[in-house]
């Protein structure tokens, strides 16, 4: 039987409840307002009731068809890049140096990325790219193959999630090189002994101790993905036409280009509703995982 | 900006709900159990995981519930919310 809990802690917490009330709740009780509610500017509004939200979820709308098409182009570039990052961030981890000066180098090099700003690696991408003077676009079209991301949907997806993967890579590598670092050298004696090799090492060491750290990674990734905003934005705006149109680009497409803010307030809230639900369902797995390993 | 009393009843109630749930934390502290999701749950996690279920059951009447009251909604995330209050 476990302790009953005390929670008369949390009453601590109050100050910074009453900060966060400014920065956060508002805002947020703004945006529930506007969602029922219709402007025509002159900062006059008239009620609207789910009026937004019906459309919202309706896809033979304007409004419903925008969001489900932006929906699915950001859950597939999620995939996407969790497909791509995850492997490829275990593969650079394991193959990281344990020992000597190569450690510290490498962890530079890995955090490089990382401390970039997301508007400054949206422009480096941007220029770097470019099929006349761009290192890379022009090194592609030099070999003939016709690439131009300002033009082409498939060249500016793949652009985008190059930049990701760029940008991202190194966080799920840094995760996992010290998931890694944490396995003491008694498993891997015991795996030399029982005669192991490098795969059946992965499967039943390495990979089972990287667990509590993918899981973060994930999520970390899932979230940050589904909420880019900034590099996409600065690299193709959006286009060509709709192609990398991802939720936010819309949102803000709607909310501050067109100034229909009850239905932005309406999409901002599903929206945060999906990324919630997707938290808690990370959230709830890795809970289960642990209450299952101390039983 | 035009603050409406449909989204100030809302706050309130929500509001309420936390205020409701703090008072029997005080009163009446509660040790975490494992129901029907195979994870530990405190009270404030059901109580989280039915207002998100609420939202989302709402979103779902209004998509498909055609021109039927919300209401419907709000009735089904009260029975769903019992549900899991009592055995998640």
């Amino acid at each position: 039987m476990a302790k009953p809990r005390d929670d008369r802690a949390w009453l601590l917490v109050l100050p910074v409840v009453a900060l966060v009330a400014f920065s956060a709740l508002i805002p947020v009780m703004t945006v529930v307002n506007y969602s029922v509610q219709d402007s025509f500017g002159n900062n006059e509004f008239f009620w609207n009731g789910t009026g937004w939200f019906k459309e919202l979820l309706d896809p033979s709308t304007d409004l419903g068809g925008r969001f489900f098409d932006a929906l699915w182009r950001t859950l597939l570039f999620s995939a996407l890049c969790l497909l791509i990052e995850i492997p490829l961030g275990i593969g650079v981890a394991l193959s990281m140096p344990r020992q000597g000066w190569g450690v510290s180098a490498s962890l530079v090099v890995l955090a490089l990325p990382l401390l970039i700003p997301w508007n400054v690696v949206g422009t480096i991408w941007q220029v770097f790219a470019r099929r006349d003077i761009g290192l890379l676009g022009a090194a592609v079209n030099g070999l003939g193959v016709d690439y131009n991301y300002a033009q082409d949907p498939l060249d500016a997806w793949i652009t985008v999630v190059a930049m990701d993967v760029w940008h991202w890579t190194s966080l799920v590598a840094l995760l996992c090189y010290a998931g890694l670092r944490s396995i003491p050298d008694a498993y891997y004696q015991a795996a030399r002994v029982d005669g192991a090799g490098a795969w059946a090492v992965f499967r039943a060491i390495q990979l089972p101790k990287m667990q509590r750290v993918l899981t973060i990674a994930v999520l970390l990734r899932f979230m940050d993905s589904f909420m880019i905003y900034t590099e996409p934005f600065v690299v193709t705006g959006g286009g060509p036409g709709n192609a990398t149109t991802f939720l936010s680009i819309d949102l803000v497409k709607i909310a501050l280009g067109q100034f229909d803010l009850g239905k932005a307030a309406a999409m901002s809230i599903v929206y945060n509703l999906i990324v919630l639900a997707v938290c808690w369902v990370f959230f709830a797995t890795t809970t289960r995982r642990e209450s299952e390993a101390a039983r | 900006m035009a603050w409406t009393w449909q989204t100030a009843l809302f706050f309130a109630l929500l509001l309420a709900t936390l205020g409701a749930m703090t008072g029997l934390a005080l009163l009446r502290p509660e040790t975490e159990r494992i129901g029907v999701l195979g994870l530990p749950t405190t009270r404030g996690d059901r109580l989280f995981l039915t207002l998100l279920s609420a939202a989302f059951i709402h979103l779902g009447w209004l998509a498909l519930a055609g021109e039927a009251p919300l209401w419907g909604g709000s009735v089904l995330s009260l029975i769903w919310g019992a549900a899991l209050f009592r055995w998640a």
